[in-house]
């Protein structure tokens, strides 16, 4: 394992005419807990998503553990990885999403099992029981045989961390996890994601609750109109912001 | 509910008022009382009626074995359509281009032409193709068969009609696969999934409870269209009729016979349909309504209360997607 996790060069990403990532450099090192704050619009979920190739960089370059993302480089020309190499490189980045996405017609175990088996061909046993460990580390014990449908936001959102967690990753993107939550449920999720940061993950977390950022995160990147506009400890970035947006965007949300 | 009207706590007088006539309800029903008994004076007093034949000829030999040969024809067929039209669907809804635009044109040219058409196209096949051989594309053959010792009549209607229905299914489960949320996808992707795989493990079993309701509309609609099977020469229910009335004329006691037995099996299709629906309607409301069965065991037939209607928010499986 090197000692960067995640090193971004140079991104640059379009929507049609919309420069949504416009030059993206940075460091994430392995154990780090980076987090991402910024105006809605400002890029942050879409770099998220580049890391793990859910989108395409349109230049720059990506490595993820010291491996380009989504490329293969063969002398000076890039080639396209296959599908099948992208999920391979997928299996060790977790992800948890804003809206849960959890699956609605799998219970939470099943949900927490379905892709070791699917996708790792591990045995059902082995599975189980890792399953049920990592939802009793959520607190979610007497919710395995729940549907989705049947648990709150904060449940779901707890299981999607633990079904991120089942394959094992090294890095663990999350978009926005509590954004969708009611307040009082926003304490669990936060608790959850707490213990894993203290147990070494490295993180990279795109989120609005600056508490969260100040007290877990060992590092905070303020970005607006698609670049990083300030990076440095949460504590000093939050009480004495250096640029006059990230100024202004603190004003509003603090 | 009972206990409800056991232990009713002391209610306000309720208002008595002279209710609001309405003669036009009496008009109206009396017309149709009138046709009705009209109706049903037909039905027992036409001679060409003849319901001696009609007893004679419903479990007759022959309509019978149409009335299998039918059924053959619907599973059948439905398997082709719906097996094409996932196929189909996948074709469409996939990346290459040449993929989409052919199954394109497929369901174009099949939602395009009548059915009745097709099947009397199949049926002339060997007009067309003449002999079917295996072998390299442009160069040499190795096996060849004879197109009419393979397309026999019943050949040609489950083509026909197969073919024909694939180009509807394949929108039916196109639209039941984009119903499916796209966070399911990436999500899946995010664990490492490929393609192939969450569509099998997580997007088609959501599809699921959209496509199902609308095939069983099809599958009820595609029991009738079998008579059309008849006009190829294929003995189904309604051609093993006509080869009865055109020997001995009893067209309508006959035409009555095949229609009875249609109505019969679309009900037995219907009831399947219902349950069918509510089985997948499961998720996605925390409570299932009553089966018939449920809420007439549950009604309570001493009490004269008026109840508030239930409110009827079930479709009627006739209701159809075309």
């Amino acid at each position: 394992m090197s000692e960067i996790m995640v090193k971004a060069e140079g991104i640059h990403k379009f929507y049609g005419r919309l420069h949504v990532l416009a030059g993206i450099d940075l460091e994430v090192e392995t154990g780090e807990v980076m987090c991402v704050i910024g105006p809605s619009g400002s890029g942050k979920s879409t770099f998220l998503r580049c890391i793990n190739h859910l989108e395409k960089i349109d230049s720059g370059r990506l490595w993820v553990d010291g491996h380009l993302v989504g490329y293969r480089q063969r002398g000076e020309k890039l080639h396209e990885m296959r599908e099948s190499e992208v999920a391979r490189q997928r299996q060790d980045i977790g992800m948890v999403f804003q809206r849960f996405n959890l699956f609605p017609h799998m219970t939470a175990l099943e949900n927490v099992m379905e892709a070791p088996i699917q996708v790792r061909g591990e045995s059902r046993a082995v599975v189980r029981e890792r399953a049920t460990a990592l939802l009793e580390q959520v607190g979610l014990s007497d919710k395995m045989s729940g549907y989705p449908s049947q648990l709150s936001g904060g449940q779901q959102q707890r299981v999607a961390i633990a079904r991120a967690l089942a394959m094992e990753p090294k890095l663990m993107l999350f978009d926005e996890p509590t954004s969708a939550l009611d307040p009082e449920l926003v304490g669990d999720v936060l608790d959850v994601m707490r213990q894993l940061a203290l147990d070494g993950m490295t993180m990279v977390v795109v989120t609005h609750e600056m508490g969260f950022a100040r007290e877990v995160g060992d590092s905070l990147v303020f970005m607006d109109g698609g670049v990083i506009v300030e990076k440095g400890l949460p504590r000093e970035v939050l009480a004495e912001p250096k640029h006059r947006r990230t100024q202004d965007f603190l004003s509003k949300v603090l | 509910m009972t206990e409800t009207d056991t232990a009713e706590p002391v209610r306000p007088e309720t208002i008595k008022a002279v209710p609001v006539r309405h003669p036009g309800r009496w008009v109206s029903g009396a017309i149709v009382l009138v046709l009705a008994a009209m109706l049903v004076h037909m039905l027992f007093t036409n001679p060409n009626l003849d319901w001696s034949t009609f007893g004679k000829y419903f479990f007759e030999h022959g309509i019978l074995k149409g009335l299998v040969a039918t059924l053959e024809l619907t599973v059948i067929a439905m398997a082709i359509g719906i097996v094409g039209g996932v196929v189909l669907a996948l074709m469409r809804l996939s990346a290459n281009p040449m993929l989409s635009s052919a199954a394109w044109l497929y369901i174009w040219f099949f939602r395009g032409t009548p059915v009745l058409v097709q099947l009397i196209f199949w049926f002339n096949i060997k007009a067309l193709i003449g002999d079917i051989s295996l072998g390299i594309p442009f160069g040499p053959t190795f096996i060849t068969w004879d197109v009419n010792s393979l397309v026999t009549t019943f050949v040609a209607a489950i083509l026909g009609l197969g073919l024909n229905e694939a180009a509807y299914m394949s929108e039916i489960v196109r639209a039941g696969i984009l119903s499916v949320d796209e966070g399911q996808t990436e999500a899946s992707q995010a664990l490492g999934m490929r393609r192939l795989k969450i569509m099998r493990r997580i997007v088609l079993p959501q599809a699921m409870r959209v496509i199902i309701p609308p095939t069983g509309n099809e599958t009820i609609s595609m029991l009738k269209t079998t008579s059309l099977a008849s006009t190829v020469a294929f003995t189904e229910l309604l051609k093993a009729g006509e080869d009865i009335f055109n020997a001995n004329y009893k067209t309508i006691p006959l035409l009555i016979v095949v229609s009875v037995w249609y109505i019969i099996v679309t009900s037995i299709l219907s009831v399947g349909q219902y349950y069918l629906e509510r089985h997948y309607g499961r998720g996605s409301s925390r409570q299932l309504p009553p089966t018939p069965l449920q809420r007439l065991l549950r009604m309570n037939l001493t009490s004269f209360h008026v109840r508030p209607p239930v409110p009827s928010a079930q479709r009627s499986p006739e209701g159809g997607i075309r």
